[in-house]
């Protein structure tokens, strides 16, 4: 028994990496071709230009898919990060003195208000998701501007200890870089070795058999959106001194990418399934997109369509090999 | 020349690791009504999904009409004249009865292309009173019952000419007086020479409406009989390949003190008045019609849904349920009925199904301890003999018995003290019947409370010490074990005259 039970966890486990092969194949054969093309693609430099430039996304994206996990959806984060990002900003610019620690807590502190009030509202009030964060989308980019009074931070008005937060290092790698590993870390034993973590997949499969089985589905549905607030408040503080100023449309739209990385990354939109690493994989395929096209001389008119082709080829070659996989393991299942 | 409609000879069906259908022989007369039996895993679905082209046989023949045919998608199958009813509508909720039954096959005007709507009501109406039904075929699909939609769907079948309808477990989501109905129409369809083939697990559907019944075993065939020829003794032989010379096992329970009681519960709209005790050891089963409110009592007690008046007591002491997760915390357990809906998450493993409502007993500050669970998981599943290759084993490819199992190995892994079994039975083989009934035995032994929901009169009176019946909300009779019979039991359920 305990023999047999062995040989099926290990052949499962080797599943859950084999779904994410089709995602992995895609994008070795992507920087293969890029690679042939401008030779500058595989540098040291580049990738480590890729990496920074994909970590607001990918952060962003380990919440989005817990969110999915959920049946849910939040279009409200691109504006609840510029809500944050401002809101640091202006602080900063008032007390040059302020700790970066201190601006990013306040981010953080903002984002997870705005999380906290769409948790409420999805959890206790019964609101669809789609339109809860559909209205808070506009209400959070209407308070941006209220606060800013229109106005932007510029660069000169941050102090350059704001602005290290994203060029600075730590053990020779990009702060923002180094934040977004240490989340993917702790959201990967979060939601395969916690309770909590095993109650967001349960919810999701199953909401019925979720509440009979004892789970207050409405404290998971919170905490989700909560938890997506904190992380779109952190990106924002992240946002704001990568680029070295806070606007009104900070982001805007930017939720939409999030989303997509999720698709690529082989979230199911019908909730339930999702996993850390093919949301890692799916939100670097994006940014090595945005910074391919530009490489190989694609004009920038082509290059939107162009990247909205070559994720809906990558998700079909991911959902391909994913169907293939589980044909394979369907015949080698003994009956 | 067969006097068969339909002919098959020696289907044979595999699935990767798995022979569904073995050489399996078959004959349709033409205007009788064919019952299928077999237990859960038998072939039935399987061979239903040759006929109707949803699967294609290895190896076999199939006759219409004495012509081989070659049936290779379900577009073959419609337009041979074969139709399938299924349990669940397969219908469109949001269109009309109309756009339903003449869905593919609308009546266009000659002249101007358009849909002839007038023309197709009219049908449609004439086609559901031909049945027996008063149905206005301007409603949706979505707002009848699941017996009327069955209707629509066999309408639907007659527009299409065909001459053969095949029937999967209509009856399991119907109520009697539904089932009933049912049967007339299967009559009315054998006159007008249509052939029925009818797949059930109630022998109370057998013995009603078949000309001759055939029996599937692990794929393979049986045998076929003239109704008269059997009794369900020889079907249950024929079906499980041994003599089940007792389906209900000995009680050897020993009923303690009180354990838990109910005062006066009560629901606008959906019960009223509702008191009974459930002690220690004992089995008491509630039944009564579909719709009766049992089900809605249960979840009231269970915290699914609010009761507006009345008093729960367990162990003495008043509680107050709110919450599946307190009542859980308090020591009552509930089996759904709805297995795959509210019972498991199906496309996880068995193991995560079980520890699933008691976490807390498998992890460390909030972090899971996989060995343990696991650990926990076998060890209830040996103890129950649920049949899977391991504990990784996702629940979706278990059979309806052992997935049943699987939802009490999750009762039996938390703390409790009553366990609400809401039709653990239902939709379940007669083999893992047996074996649930030993179950609920042994736990009975083992001094937890059991309230029995059952709409089978031989389970509740196989099963429990203490029978409450129920009709419209209201408890209508309290009869003790040994003394109730099913006559007093169907009177106590049934309206019989009007107040």
């Amino acid at each position: 028994m305990t023999r047999e039970s062995k040989s099926v966890t290990l052949s499962g486990k080797s599943i859950t990496r084999f779904r994410e092969l089709g995602l992995l194949v895609f994008i070795v054969i992507l920087s293969v071709s890029v690679q042939l093309r401008n030779p500058e693609f595989l540098t040291f430099e580049n990738i480590n230009d890729m990496l920074t430039n994909t970590a607001i996304l990918s952060i962003l994206a380990v919440g989005m898919m817990m969110i999915i996990i959920t049946r849910g959806i939040d279009l409200s984060i691109g504006s609840s990060l510029a809500l944050a990002g401002m809101v640091s900003a202006l602080t900063v610019s008032k007390y040059q003195n302020l700790s970066p620690f201190a601006a990013i807590l306040i981010g953080i502190i903002v984002g997870l208000g705005c999380g906290v009030i769409n948790g409420l509202l999805i959890s206790k009030g019964g609101v669809f998701p789609i339109i809860t964060t559909l209205g808070m989308m506009n209400a959070y980019r209407g308070l941006t501007y209220i606060i800013s009074g229109g106005r932007w931070v510029s660069a000169h008005q941050m102090p350059a200890a704001f602005k290290a937060i994203a060029t600075g290092k730590i053990l020779g790698i990009n702060n923002l870089v180094f934040i977004s590993i240490v989340i993917y870390i702790i959201f990967y034993y979060f939601l395969n070795y916690t309770r909590t973590g095993r109650k967001i997949y349960a919810v999701g499969s199953n909401p019925e058999s979720a509440k009979v089985s004892g789970i207050n589905n409405e404290r998971i549905l919170f905490m989700v959106y909560a938890v997506m607030g904190a992380l779109a408040g952190l990106a924002g503080v992240l946002w704001v001194s990568k680029y070295a100023s806070a606007q009104g449309d900070t982001a805007s739209g930017y939720e939409m990418n999030v989303i997509a990385a999720c698709v690529l990354g082989g979230v199911s939109i019908d909730g339930g399934s999702g996993k850390v690493p093919g949301v890692l994989l799916g939100a670097l395929l994006f940014g090595m997109l945005e910074n391919a096209l530009p490489m190989i001389n694609v004009s920038p008119f082509w290059q939107k369509a162009l990247q909205g082709v070559i994720i809906l080829i990558a998700v079909i070659v991911n959902v391909l090999v994913k169907r293939s996989v589980d044909r394979k393991n369907l015949m080698g299942r003994k009956l | 020349m067969s006097d068969y409609v339909l002919e098959m000879r020696g289907i044979t069906k595999s699935f990767p690791g798995v022979r569904a259908l073995d050489g399996v022989d078959f004959g349709l007369k033409s205007g009788e009504t064919h019952v299928i039996m077999g237990e859960n895993g038998a072939g039935k679905s399987t061979f239903i999904k040759i006929i109707t082209g949803v699967h294609t046989s290895d190896n076999g023949e199939i006759y219409l009409y004495g012509k081989k045919v070659n049936i290779r998608n379900p577009k073959d199958s419609l337009d041979l004249g074969i139709a399938a009813i299924y349990q669940h509508s397969t219908g469109y909720p949001h269109l009309s009865v109309t756009e339903n039954i003449f869905l593919g096959h609308e009546k266009i005007s000659k002249r101007t292309k358009t849909i002839q709507w007038n023309r197709m009501h009219n049908e449609a109406e004439e086609y559901l009173k031909s049945l027996g039904a008063d149905i206005d075929p301007r409603v949706q699909l979505g707002a009848l019952s699941v017996a009327q939609q069955q209707i629509v769907e066999i309408a639907k079948a007659l527009s299409t000419n065909a001459k053969i309808i095949i029937m999967d477990e209509p009856t399991a989501a119907l109520t009697r007086r539904e089932s009933e109905q049912l049967y007339k129409i299967v009559d009315q369809l054998k006159e007008k020479g249509t052939s029925v083939i009818f797949i059930s697990h109630r022998f109370e559907d057998m013995f009603r409406v078949a000309d001759r019944v055939t029996v599937l075993r692990d794929g393979k065939y049986i045998g076929t009989w003239n109704r008269d020829e059997i009794n369900a003794n020889d079907i249950i032989v024929a079906m499980v390949g041994r003599e089940i010379s007792q389906i209900f096992p000995p009680k050897k329970a020993v009923i303690g003190e009180e354990l838990f009681r109910v005062e006066n519960l009560s629901k606008t709209g959906y019960f009223k008045d509702i008191s009974f005790s459930v002690h220690r050891g004992e089995i008491v089963g509630l039944t009564g019609l579909v719709g009766a409110g049992r089900s809605e009592v249960c979840q009231a007690l269970f915290g699914i849904i609010s009761y507006d008046s009345g008093a729960v007591y367990l162990e003495g002491k008043e509680i107050k349920v709110t919450s599946p997760l307190q009542a859980m915390e308090l020591g009552i357990g509930y089996l759904p009925e709805d297995r795959q809906q509210q019972g498991l998450i199906l496309n996880w493993e068995i193991v995560k199904n079980i520890t699933l409502p008691t976490l807390e007993q498998y992890s460390n500050r909030g972090w899971i301890n996989p060995e343990r669970e696991a650990k926990a998981a076998e060890e209830y599943s040996k103890k129950l003999n649920v049949k899977a290759n391991s504990v990784y084993t996702p629940v979706s490819s278990l059979s309806g018995g052992n997935q049943q199992k699987v939802i009490i190995a999750k009762l039996l892994s938390a703390e409790l003290k009553v366990i609400i079994l809401d039709e653990p039975t239902k939709g379940v083989d007669v083999g893992a019947k047996v074996a649930i009934y030993e179950i609920i035995n042994s736990l009975a032994e083992q001094g937890y409370g059991i309230i029995l929901v059952s709409s089978e009169m031989p389970e509740i009176l196989g099963m429990c010490d203490k029978i409450v019946v129920m009709r419209e909300g209201r408890i209508t009779a309290v009869f003790d074990g040994k003394e109730a019979t099913s006559e007093k039991i169907l009177e106590a359920s049934m309206s019989t005259k009007k107040e």
